[in-house]
């Protein structure tokens, strides 16, 4: 009897194909957006939490202003070369400091131009950043002194300035500043914001104060706590540094931010998890607009089958024969449509996972939610629908028109 | 007004006394005042009146589709008020076909499908549905039209198709309700002659309602109801 009944359904299902299509429609669109908003947000989250660990557990950024991010208020006191200098010298438990300040400027090479990263910094930024040079020199101590006409560029840069050319001893433009390439640096890919962390150019922090930004501040201390060390003491012995530099009384507030990147990675992956939630239930509401397309649908069917349904009666099917077969074709097409959504899912959140650069996750958790989801819409949906429809007197529902 | 047309021990249906009332109070509606009726197997029985008469309303409770207010309707020996919904159903599902006027075909459903559907609710395997169905079709003149759709078949082809739903389980019963309603003459004559066929051939016992003189003529006994009672009830003079 069961395998009848699934038999009249498809049948059914088989004779209606544009009914079918609209109805699975909805399904296949809530499904799809559910998984593909949260499979790209875990992605997202995962690679966030990658890269974080591969710049490294000891970093430490020291940021003026009482908190990183916006509304960070102009009155705070920058930083000085001085500042880097104390810490490197005053905390014991550091590697390396790096002062760095940057801002974007257009490079140019021959007819070629390219807005870029310039940041201001010394040798001590690329082992802070854990970088290294593939091809030429770091910086001399006199150039450091100097301030002199010396880069080191990215791959980025490279690439969109000298395209196939050896860049080492060309000389590229930096707003006035015309400077020789003297090393490239080894290709590090996209970074935690989605930054192109290649598409950079390196000069040395006192030639960018003098020739670019025209005052000696200092936007950001970056420091790599020595391999072993804790962290946290390193980071208070910093903190009680600069307010001693900045004279700050007990009773003060910092003005000024020394963060670790298990703080930093807790902002950043709150974030993207932040965003995920909230696409996810943009998402969901799709999904519920898609459940109850199929909900009018198989209502408006039921109404519309009300002869078919004394039909049926007439000729001998029970009343479970009947609300089996409208069951069956509710289930068959939300699974159907779950099934769909589902592959068309996977394939978008590929293609958009290639195209944002972030990793694939794939999270069997929420394929397996939707998937109940809209089987439960159809069997919820349809179940009530049928169970009206063949309650009805086959008299009457011969007679309806 | 009361008819015996056999005093067999065990006729096919039986109605003693059967009344129906529609509605209740100062609403309510007489459409049957006591009816009863003995009909044997193999007969072929034309119900006739006008509209009102209650012939529609005696057809339904006849074909298991309602129940009798009051009175008693057994149909081989089983009293059909008493059976569950269910029973009933099944009644409907292993002993009774059903043309209407209106064909009631399922659209965009071909004719063979619609002649296999009570085969189906039977549970009879796909490979003896098939060959049953275009072996009745066939016996219906449809040979050849099998794939086609109620939509793309003439009036007549559609009862023919209806008729071939309603005997493929060789039912006891066939009840048509005006088979020839929405028909030309012609084709009314073809499908009656198709019902003589197979209550001579099959020996299936056929109750037909119709208000048309010339279709009731086929029959091999004519009942006549007004206002709810038999009004006259006897053999046709033309009786094959």
């Amino acid at each position: 009897m069961l395998w009848s009944t699934v038999l009249l359904a498809l049948r059914e299902l088989k004779r209606n194909v544009m009914r079918s299509i609209l109805t699975i429609l909805g399904i296949v669109i809530g499904v799809g957006a559910v998984i593909t908003m949260v499979t790209i947000g875990g992605g997202a989250t995962v690679q966030v939490r990658q890269q974080i660990a591969s710049m490294g557990s000891n970093l430490l950024m020291v940021s003026p202003g009482k908190r990183l991010g916006p509304g960070q208020s102009s009155g705070n006191i920058p930083f000085k070369q001085a500042d880097a200098e104390a810490i490197a010298r005053e905390v014991s438990s550091v590697a390396a400091v790096a002062p760095v300040s940057s801002q974007s400027i257009q490079a140019v090479f021959g007819n070629q131009n390219w807005s870029t990263q310039v940041t201001g910094s010394d040798n001590k930024y690329f082992r802070v950043t854990n970088r290294s040079i593939r091809s030429g020199r770091q910086f001399s101590d006199s150039e450091l002194r100097a301030g002199a006409a010396v880069c080191i560029v990215g791959e980025t840069v490279r690439k969109k300035l000298f395209g196939g050319q050896d860049p080492l001893g060309e000389k590229i433009r930096l707003q006035k500043l015309s400077c020789e390439v003297i090393g490239l640096l080894e290709g590090k890919g996209q970074s935690t914001m989605g930054m192109d962390q290649d598409d950079i150019v390196v000069i040395p922090l006192s030639t960018y104060q003098r020739r670019i930004s025209g005052n000696q501040d200092v936007a950001i201390i970056q420091v790599s706590v020595r391999d072993g060390a804790p962290t946290d003491k390193a980071q208070r012995d910093i903190q009680l540094l600069m307010r001693e530099r900045r004279h700050l009384s007990s009773n003060d507030d910092d003005n000024f931010n020394v963060m670790d990147m298990k703080e930093i990675a807790k902002m950043l992956t709150g974030t993207t998890q932040l965003l995920t939630a909230l696409l996810s239930a943009v998402a969901a509401v799709s999904l519920l607009v898609g459940g109850i397309g199929i909900m009018n649908i198989m209502l408006v069917s039921v109404t519309e089958r009300t002869r078919e349904i004394g039909i049926r009666l007439a000729i001998g099917a029970f009343e479970r024969e009947v609300l089996m077969q409208f069951l069956v074709e509710a289930v068959v097409l939300s699974s159907f449509g779950g099934l769909i959504g589902i592959v068309l899912a996977l394939t978008a959140s590929v293609w958009l996972a290639g195209m944002l650069r972030v990793p694939f996750v794939f999270n069997a958790g929420i394929v397996v939610i939707a998937f109940l989801f809209s089987a439960a819409v159809g069997v919820i949906f349809g179940y009530f629908p049928a169970l009206k429809a063949a309650r009805l007197d086959p008299i009457e529902a011969l007679r309806y028109e | 007004m009361i008819a015996f047309s056999h005093t067999d021990n065990q006729p096919l249906i039986e109605l003693q006394g059967v009344t129906k009332v529609y509605g209740t109070g100062q609403a309510a509606m007489h459409a049957l005042r006591g009816i009863d009726l003995y009909i044997e197997e193999g007969d072929f029985v034309a119900v006739m009146g006008p509209s009102g008469s209650g012939k529609s309303t005696c057809m339904n409770i006849l074909g298991c589709l309602d129940t009798p207010t009051a009175g008693a309707y057994k149909f081989k020996g089983i009293e059909v008020g008493k059976l569950t919904r269910n029973q009933r159903t099944r009644l409907r599902r292993y002993y009774l076909g059903f043309v209407f006027q209106g064909y009631n075909l399922l659209n965009r459903t071909s004719a063979l499908e619609n002649v296999e559907l009570p085969l189906i609710y039977r549970g009879v395997p796909a490979g003896v549905r098939r060959s049953r169905a275009l072996e009745t079709l066939e016996t219906v003149g449809l040979k050849g039209w099998e794939s086609h759709t109620p939509g793309e078949l003439s009036g007549g082809q559609q009862q023919r198709v209806a008729i071939a739903r309603a005997i493929v389980t060789d039912p006891a019963v066939l009840f048509a309700d005006e088979p020839t309603g929405n028909l030309d003459t012609a084709r009314s004559r073809e499908i009656m002659d198709l019902l003589t066929g197979l209550n001579r051939d099959r020996r299936i016992t056929i109750v037909m309602v119709t208000h048309e003189r010339d279709m009731a003529a086929y029959a091999k006994r004519i009942v006549r109801f007004l206002d709810g009672v038999v009004e006259s009830d006897g053999q046709n003079g033309r009786a094959t």
